[in-house]
């Protein structure tokens, strides 16, 4: 008795729920969540309720997010990366945009925009957009005789050899991170590959264009041009650039700040972006990028919107921009905050028009998983490419059985 | 004499061995940030700085998961010892209806893997409105069978005559607990607060799974966090893991002696 | 009349001083237990946490799924192997070391004990954080000592056919002392008068282990042998902090394999299956394990 007694006292304190019932809870992540302050410092409040921000590590955020649907501790509002869109709009864990705010999205790129929709509905507004493309080494690319990257797969992957040849054979001349499926995904648009078929219901992986696209993924492994190493592995990949250990890193915006905060000083004129190679002739990209969604568990819709206004307002977007290097969505806003005329931002926005959609279905995120792994297992040589496509289809299939399932019961579009 | 010598040589060696990790540990937290990751790796900092663990505490706001792995390891041990020291007294001591069979049930629940019900525990949590708090990170301590055990086997030597003449002085089996055999329960409990409280403090998955709310995550989760993020910074994450891990490695040292002799004493048995 | 009513005193103490843990217990691991069977007969996944009417019963369909899915048995082969080579390995270590610390004629004793014992105490994601340094190709300092008697540095983390050994490693040193130090109380309740006869006997500290210790101490054999066994099967954290289950999956356990299921992925059907297994897993193994002892004579 006394025990139970005890034991309760501490029990209901412990049970204390810990947020603010009159503020807004905001979860961001990465970078953006470290200037999260400074953002809404700038923002003209009035009418806002306090807000707190919670940080999330990206390689986790996703697991978070589902995690707390689950539990029933979603946030108010926050960001989340784009491809998470069609998961949560599925799950019914996300608001719609108020259809007074849909006109906020108009001149911002329409690959981007695209991907904030789903089934014609617009279910959040685009904070910021990136698209990967080439970070490079471009004295190391001169010393091989090369102004720039070619944007020819041949001849690309003619000059990555070459640089690895000037450096005496060792290292690498590229970074692809064996644990990253953006890296494969980027090379099969470009390909043209539509990775799912048309409605989402399976797999197609055995598609001519993504075949194609696996066969030069594996070849710059087996060409040595890329080191079979996971993200993890490699200690700390700007002293690995500025040694030259790879000429060639595919990243997005946000790794613009981190060149110039931590290349030395002597490097800082060596770096240079370009965009994609494709087999033919330019690359295509995935139009990436957080959203600013509203939760559908929040209690504070309109303030939270409110909020998501400002914060997708031009001069938010520029001042985003000026803290993070993140690129705005809008097209005027590049205009006005110098990006067209700065060369290194400049590929970003020839890039951002060259885009393909990457499939809308709430798998997509576990069937991208399954497709790397397989597809490292393919490039450590235990299945060839014509097993690794045809083993791909097989998990995807098997992995939207649920969908096809929900979609002839009308549950699922 | 000289077998001696050799044998302490090599358990110095050995020792040695084994605290290297620990010694590399503190001293990386030292170095300046990039200083570890070269060819040949340094053992010693160059220039010892403490600019690490000033990030880690104003930066990163590591205070606070300290103080949360404090509040959540001290509650649990509180709440462990308040449910499982009566339980394993009477399962020794009192008799009541059925108590062998209850007894020998959680002998055999001992060998159920405790991730088992990971994913339904969430969602019951999840039901009760616990998930997301510190009540939440708690419960599985609640849920003690190998503290039962323990001090079941310890109370099992308690001379019964010394309780019979309690009774018969008119003591309530409450006031017996209290006032005859707790005081001689004393190595037990400081084993079992100990084991409790060091279990707590480095409990990572459920932790992991039930607190949301990053001002919640106790140092383990923090830490594995922040590893995954700053994969890059060796020195922070040094300076991360020994603020993790010098509480309760001081507080173990500190109690050393009764923790090793508990372990001994309950194997023993065992 | 005195009687009765002390044992319902008696009795009614019992049930009072137990049933706050006993309904901690039932409420929190074995409801939580049932329900994970329960579960695993369901396709329980993200659309029917949405919508209770999304659930399907599907009997032992995710049985048949996981028995068919190739990622499953790597990981339980994952987890053989820990438990294959880390059992014996991590036996051997400690008793090696208890036998150290137990010897007669060392000094120092209560020092190196606790040096040993110390690796035990510490915060498993903190320690494999530096283990994760350690360990690093270029700049780990283990690659770095191999180097300086002659061998080429080993990718211990990058190479599918080095991580899992790698993580062997660091899960040996970090839980060896806690067998140690049950060895250790083991040793010290080997008869004195038998060791003493045998070495008048004239035999020498070989014999006197074999015929004399080893038998003594065989339950004790068992029963870490036993813990050690649960406790591979039970790997988790040292994955998710040092490999996130790579190289190419090499690196994933059983526990790994149901976190990402059930949390990463929401399939709580299909994780609780795996929960299950892993289960009847620890629990065959175990039977063996004391069906063997029981032949051998041990107990």
């Amino acid at each position: 008795m006394l025990a139970a007694a005890a034991a309760a006292g501490p029990l209901a304190l412990a049970g204390c729920g810990w947020r603010s019932p009159s503020g807004l809870e905001f979860w961001a992540m990465g970078a953006e969540a470290e200037k999260m302050a400074s953002l809404l410092a700038a923002l003209p409040r009035a009418g806002l309720p306090s807000v707190t921000v919670q940080a999330l590590p990206w390689s986790a955020a996703h697991e978070k997010l589902l995690t707390s649907y689950a539990g029933g501790s979603l946030p108010d509002l926050g960001q989340i990366g784009n491809s998470w869109i069609a998961e949560l709009t599925a799950i019914d864990a996300i608001e719609p945009v108020p259809a007074e705010l849909e006109h906020l999205v108009d001149g911002q790129f329409p690959g981007v925009v695209d991907t904030n929709r789903i089934n014609g509905r617009l279910m959040g507004l685009p904070w910021y957009v990136d698209t990967r493309l080439q970070f490079y080494r471009r004295d190391l690319f001169e010393r091989a005789g090369y102004a720039a990257p070619p944007d020819r797969w041949d001849a690309w992957k003619a000059a990555l050899g070459a640089v690895r040849a000037k450096n005496g054979g060792n290292g690498f001349a590229i970074l692809l991170p064996i644990n990253e499926y953006e890296h494969l995904t980027e090379l099969a648009l470009s390909s043209g590959a539509t990775l799912l078929n048309r409605d989402g219901t399976r797999g197609a992986f055995r598609a001519p264009e993504f075949r194609r696209a696996l066969a030069f993924y594996k070849s710059l492994f087996d060409e040595k041009l890329a080191p079979i190493a996971g993200a993890a592995q490699i200690s700390n990949v700007w002293n690995e650039f500025a040694r030259g250990y790879f000429a060639v890193y595919p990243s997005g915006p946000w790794t613009i700040g981190d060149m110039k905060s931590r290349l030395p000083a002597r490097l800082q004129h060596s770096w240079a972006t370009a965009p994609f190679p494709g087999p033919n002739g330019p690359g295509r990209s995935t139009p990436g990028g957080s959203t600013l969604v509203v939760y559908k568990s929040s209690r504070k819709p309109q303030a939270a919107w409110k909020l998501i206004t400002q914060l997708v307002s031009p001069a938010s977007q520029q001042r985003l921009q000026q803290l993070t290097g993140d690129l705005p969505p809008t097209r005027s806003v590049w205009e006005s905050a110098g990006l067209l005329s700065d060369p290194i931002t400049q590929a970003f926005a020839t890039q951002l028009e060259l885009t393909s959609a990457l499939p809308k279905v709430p798998e997509w995120e576990q069937i991208a998983t399954e497709m790397q792994n397989v597809a490292e297992l393919c490039v450590r040589g235990r299945m060839n490419v014509d097993q690794a496509v045809t083993e791909m289809d097989k998990r995807a299939n098997r992995l939207l059985e649920k969908r096809r399932w929900m979609l002839s019961r009308g549950r699922a579009s | 004499m000289i077998r001696g010598r050799i044998l302490t040589l090599v358990a110095a060696l050995v020792a040695l061995f084994v605290m290297l990790p620990l010694i590399w540990m503190v001293s990386v937290s030292f170095m300046a940030p990039g200083e570890a990751a070269q060819f040949p790796p340094p053992l010693f900092p160059a220039h010892p700085t403490l600019a690490n663990y000033r990030t880690l505490f104003e930066d990163y706001g590591v205070g606070r998961y300290l103080a949360n792995s404090l509040l959540i390891s001290t509650l649990a041990t509180i709440l462990a010892l308040l449910f499982v020291v009566p339980a394993g007294y009477a399962f020794a001591k009192l008799r009541f209806n059925h108590r062998d069979a209850i007894f020998q049930s959680l002998v055999a629940l001992l060998v159920v893997p405790g991730q088992i019900g990971m994913l339904p525990l969430y969602l019951e949590l999840k039901a009760m409105g616990l998930v997301n708090s510190y009540a939440g990170a708690l419960v599985p301590w609640l849920a003690g069978i190998f503290g039962i055990f323990l001090v079941r086997q310890f109370c099992l030597s308690i001379p019964t005559e010394l309780l019979e003449a309690a009774r018969v002085d008119g003591a309530s089996e409450g006031m017996i607990l209290r006032r005859v055999v707790l005081p001689t329960l004393k190595p037990v409990l400081i084993t079992l607060a100990l084991f409790v409280f060091l279990g707590s403090w480095n409990d990572f998955m459920w932790p992991l799974i039930v607190l949301a709310d990053q001002h919640l995550y106790t140092l383990p989760v923090a830490l594995a966090a922040l590893s995954r993020e700053h994969v890059q910074d060796d020195e922070l994450m040094m300076a991360g893991s020994v603020v993790t891990t010098m509480p309760v490695l001081i507080l173990f040292l500190a109690l050393q002696r009764h923790y090793l002799d508990g372990l001994l004493a309950g194997s023993v048995k065992g | 009349m005195k009687l009765l009513s002390r044992t319902r005193q008696e009795s009614r103490a019992g049930w009072l001083m137990t049933s706050p843990a006993l309904a901690a217990i039932g409420l929190f691991f074995v409801i939580p237990a049932v329900a994970s069977l329960l579960l695993s007969f369901t396709d329980f996944d993200i659309y029917a946490l949405a919508d209770l009417r999304n659930l399907r019963f599907v009997g032992l369909q995710n049985y048949g799924r996981l028995i068919g899915n190739p990622l499953f048995w790597q990981a339980m082969a994952n987890t053989m192997w820990f438990v294959i080579i880390g059992v014996p390995l991590l036996v051997l270590t400690s008793l090696l070391a208890a036998l150290l610390v137990n010897a007669k004629t060392l000094r120092w004793r209560p020092v190196w004990r606790v040096a040993l014992f110390a690796p035990f105490v510490t915060t498993l994601v903190a320690t494999a954080v530096v283990w994760n340094y350690l360990l690093h190709t270029r700049y780990g300092l283990v690659n770095y000592a191999l180097g300086a008697i002659g061998i080429a540095p080993v990718d211990w983390l990058g190479s599918p056919r080095t991580a899992l050994p790698a993580i062997l490693l660091f899960v040996t040193w970090k839980t060896f002392g806690y067998n140690m130090v049950i060895f250790l109380a083991a040793l010290q309740a080997v008869s004195k008068d038998l060791e003493d006869a045998a070495r008048v006997d004239g035999a020498g500290p070989w014999m006197r282990f074999r015929h004399v210790t080893l038998p003594a101490i065989a339950p004790t054999i068992l029963l870490v042998a036993i813990l050690t066994v649960a406790g591979m099967f039970q790997l988790f954290a040292e994955p998710y902090v040092m490999t996130q289950g790579g190289p190419a999956g090499s690196t994933v356990t059983v526990l790994y394999f149901m976190f990402e299921e059930g949390f990463k992925w929401w399939n709580l059907g299909s994780g609780s299956a795996v929960a299950f297994i892993l289960f009847l897993c620890i629990l065959a193994v175990t039977l063996v394990q004391l069906k063997v002892a029981r032949k051998a004579g041990a107990i």
